[in-house]
């Protein structure tokens, strides 16, 4: 243990659902005297070797690199995506965010888009539907010109980056009360569009995005901003309104 | 088998000598591929360029990951950059530096023809991702802007922020994914590889889990590549992503293929320090850090002032002292073992005094607080949501930690395994990086197998193997699938009291031990021995819940672990017969008196080949003799 560091006890109310037709309902369990330098996720990881032992069913939920990069976890915590913590996924939310005696409820995305699987764990591969759409450059390999024939400045290059950083989590879908991808899709767009190598596939692009994302069931930009506020990637929320000038 | 298949290298001058061969490749007809079917594992970069490249070329191609979506393979989490030795440089970088460095690197254990490829091969693929989308860093002019790298003395590694992997890879999954829309790729998600497939001794497919319905299912295809990563993950702790395993490399390996070099594994010296017992894996910072910070333990051992209380006298910027041409960027293996030791003599800091200092005071009084932010902010920002600390008011705390396996299948030139009709891309293989792998040189080799090496590869060996696909209902493909059920109620019929987690835990701690930074034939004994006793206890103790349908997290990890303990005894046999010290190799009975890596040409100038020969019998070794015409291997010496 750091210095800093100490033991709380946690009141973990965690969404159960055995499968996606089951009835799901929460699910009450004690975590006691657990290290404030544990993750969410490791907490997780302790309530299920004690679930197991037991003879019980452990908690599903995604998860892979546990350093907030590949976008696998992500869930509600206490109604937030990914927790309270922002520019985080749920898996770099460690308890010292978390007073003593706390309770924290779990639960899993909600979107007509993101079927539930088991527990904390949905289905999100209409996200990639909506790039197979589009989200590309169609440039085979071997085709390539020279990197340096193709000049990008330094802030349009850094602008171009930002966007390109969404982890695909979900977390944007997830927080908006019509359940819109429209942050995800306006992110792509943008990274390509700011690009000289996403010019010529541009139109495409944002029409066949768009339409994707209207045929996959996610709704309409709410307005709310929810989005940009818990996205892991602080990718701003201007982009949707840009977006809707970029399809004419 | 009684002796290595023939490694395919090419005649003549070294330089060149892909150019060469693949111009005498034979072809095949693009409306023929469209007869053929590839199956690709793993969606990392090597597998998403590889799929997307062999699609653009007509072929038809189903693709596996266990992931929910290619997006997420642990390429991902890449941070630093890409090597590519690009023309018209002015710090005097050229493909032949680039070569020479690799093989270097690697302390002289890797063919020479296979890094003088890579090197030749990496400008083209900085092109390909460019022309793809990837944002790379920028001149305010325009042109790219690189930056220099661990173990280098030149600026050729390209960069994105602190997520060059997660760029390199989002270029190629969405190649990938372009395909899909066109109806050339078969994308498959969620699937374990659990047996490979093989008839008559070539591979013809594979037999995969569905992750949410537990069926078992059965894929053949005319070439089977396998992109499944390294296995770091036998240690447990690592800063590999948790669900990164061995399963589909082993199990090609207990079908015939070859295991080259297992003992070359790379413990990266710049990772956030372990604390709790319940933490779950290791997390890398960037080594781009050691451009700017400067590595210090303090000369006092026990001294247990906070470090900005221990004046500059009383620091040991131990690298700079003992490498003053490299200093703080010195390749990984001996930054890592440098701080292990001061570390063990009583000088480390931080929790159990497991850790070193990096500290970024110097450069962000020189070049200014914005200025670092703008270089590391991401990784900056982990740090402190990790460690709770504020790292630009103290130095961040480091440890060595398990990132990379030099190690992997054994393959010929052409990428194919001793399996004919498997090829192995990336991580998984054994390839050019010897017994060390220099930084930012993983993205390079995976890119270079996947979109330019393997095409070539495999057409090769399809337009002389037209064998149609086999049926599911082939002895073969029914022998595969029993198998793996085999295992499967096996392990969940032993209903003991123990979760998978806790057996991992422990072969993690002896390997660390015992086959890690350092290592000597007493303590690879007895690893071997209590990795033996401990894969028994697990299968007569572990406790996998639920049943092999539907969804079922404890019993894919009981999987992994199954092969994680058999693979880790072939590290320990193989760093136990390699009586010299290499690379990452580290063996204290062979080290010089300034207490460098002593390496014996005379003896171990070769690959090791290790062939699976049943369960509970010994493995053979077979050797690879290594050979140098280019560059002649020379003491490494970074000092």
């Amino acid at each position: 243990m750091t210095p800093g560091s100490s033991r709380i006890s946690l009141t973990l109310r965690i969404w159960r659902q055995e499968n996606p037709g089951a009835a799901g309902a929460f699910q009450r369990y004690r975590l006691e005297a657990v290290s404030t330098d544990l993750s969410l996720l490791e907490a997780l990881d302790q309530l299920n070797e004690g679930l197991i032992s037991a003879g019980e069913r452990p908690v599903t939920f995604e998860h892979d690199c546990r350093e907030g990069i590949c976008g696998s976890c992500g869930f509600l915590v206490n109604g937030q995506a990914h927790g309270p913590q922002t520019a985080t996924s749920v898996c770099q939310l460690y308890l010292r965010q978390f007073s003593d005696g706390a309770t924290l409820t779990l639960e899993p995305w909600r979107a007509r888009a993101f079927p539930p699987i088991q527990d904390l764990a949905v289905e999100r591969s209409s996200l990639d539907r909506l790039l197979a759409a589009g989200g590309y450059c169609s440039v085979n390999t071997g085709q390539a010109p020279d990197a340096n024939a193709l000049l990008v400045g330094q802030e349009q290059a850094a602008s171009a980056f930002q966007t390109a950083t969404c982890i695909g989590c979900g977390a944007c879908v997830a927080s908006c009360r019509n359940a819109s991808a429209s942050l995800f899709v306006a992110a792509k767009l943008a990274h390509l569009a700011q690009l000289p190598q996403g010019q010529p596939e541009r139109r495409r692009r944002a029409r066949a995005m768009q339409e994707q994302m209207a045929a996959e069931g996610f709704g309409s930009c709410s307005s709310n901003l929810e989005c940009e506020a818990v996205c892991p990637q602080q990718i701003s929320a201007d982009w949707i309104s840009w977006m809707r000038r970029e399809d004419r | 088998m009684s002796a290595l298949p023939d490694p395919r290298l090419p005649a003549g001058p070294i330089a060149d000598a892909w150019r060469r061969t693949r111009e005498e490749l034979p072809l095949i007809s693009p409306l023929r591929k469209r007869q053929l079917r590839v199956l690709v594992v793993g969606t990392g970069l090597a597998g998403a360029s590889a799929a997307a490249t062999l699609a653009e070329q007509g072929y038809r191609v189903t693709v596996l990951t266990y992931h929910d979506s290619p997006r997420r393979a642990h390429s991902v989490a890449a941070q630093g950059g890409i090597n590519a030795a690009r023309p018209m440089a002015v710090d005097g970088d050229s493909v032949s530096r680039l070569f020479a460095d690799t093989l270097r690197g690697g302390d002289f254990r890797a063919r020479e023809a296979g890094c003088m490829r890579l090197a030749e091969l990496s400008s083209a693929i900085i092109d390909q991702c460019v022309a793809q989308g990837v944002p790379f860093a920028r001149e305010y002019g325009g042109t790219l802007a690189p930056r220099s790298f661990g173990g280098a003395l030149v600026s050729r590694t390209f960069y994105a922020r602190g997520q060059t992997g997660q760029q390199l890879l989002y270029g190629a999954t969405a190649a990938l994914l372009r395909q899909v829309a066109a109806g050339r790729i078969t994308l498959l998600p969620r699937r374990d590889v659990l047996e490979l497939i093989t008839v008559d001794g070539v591979a013809r497919g594979v037999v995969a889990r569905h992750l949410l319905t537990g069926e078992l299912e059965v894929h053949s295809a005319q070439a089977v590549l396998l992109a499944t990563g390294g296995y770091s993950n036998v240690y447990f702790l690592s800063t590999n992503a948790l669900k990164s395993n061995a399963t589909a490399i082993w199990r090609a390996h207990r079908q015939g293929a070859l295991f080259a070099n297992p003992c070359f594994t790379q413990i990266h010296p710049t990772c956030i320090p372990s604390g709790d017992p319940g933490q779950s894996k290791l997390t890398l910072m960037s080594e781009s850090l050691r451009n700017d910070g400067r590595i210090w333990v303090p000369a006092i051992a026990g001294d247990g002032r906070p470090p900005q209380q221990i004046p500059e006298a009383e620091r040991d910027y131990f690298l700079e002292r003992l490498y003053p041409r490299y200093g703080n960027m010195a390749p990984r293996d001996l930054a890592s073992r440098r701080a292990r030791e001061l570390c063990n003599a009583g000088h480390g800091v931080g929790a159990g005094g497991r850790s070193v200092y990096l500290d970024l005071r110097d450069a962000i009084a020189e070049q200014g607080r914005a200025v670092i932010g703008q270089r590391y902010g991401n990784l900056l920002e982990m740090y402190a949501r990790i460690s709770g600390d504020d790292p630009y008011a103290a130095p961040l705390r480091i440890y060595p930690a398990p990132h990379y396996t030099m190690g992997g299948l054994w393959v010929d030139y052409q990428l194919m395994s001793s399996l004919p009709g498997l090829f192995v891309l990336g991580e998984a293989n054994f390839s050019e990086h010897g017994a060390n792998r220099l930084g930012a040189s993983a993205l390079m080799q995976g890119l270079a197998d996947g979109y330019f090496i393997a095409p070539a590869a495999v057409t090769a060996w399809l337009a002389g193997h037209p064998t149609p696909a086999v049926a599911a209902d082939h002895p073969a493909c029914r022998q595969a699938l029993d198998q793996a059920r085999g295992r499967i109620t096996a392990l969940l019929a032993v209903n003991g009291s123990r979760p998978v987690d806790a057996f991992h835990r422990e072969l993690g701690e002896l390997m660390i031990e015992h086959c890690g930074i350092s290592r000597t034939a007493e303590g690879l004994r007895a690893g071997l021995a209590a990795v033996a006793a401990l894969e028994r206890r697990f299968s007569a103790e572990v406790r996998v819940p639920g049943t092999a349908a539907g969804p079922n997290p404890e019993l894919e990890k009981a999987l992994r672990l199954a092969d994680f303990l058999a693979l880790a005894q072939l590290m320990l046999r193989d760093a136990l017969a390699r009586e010299e010290s290499c690379g990452a190799h580290f063996r204290e009975e062979h080290q010089t008196p300034e207490g460098e890596a002593s390496r014996d040409d005379a003896r171990f100038a070769h690959i090791a080949a290790w062939e699976y020969r049943g369960d509970g019998a010994e493995p053979r070794r077979l050797a690879e003799p290594l050979r140098y015409t280019a560059l002649q291997p020379s003491a490494r010496s970074y000092r």
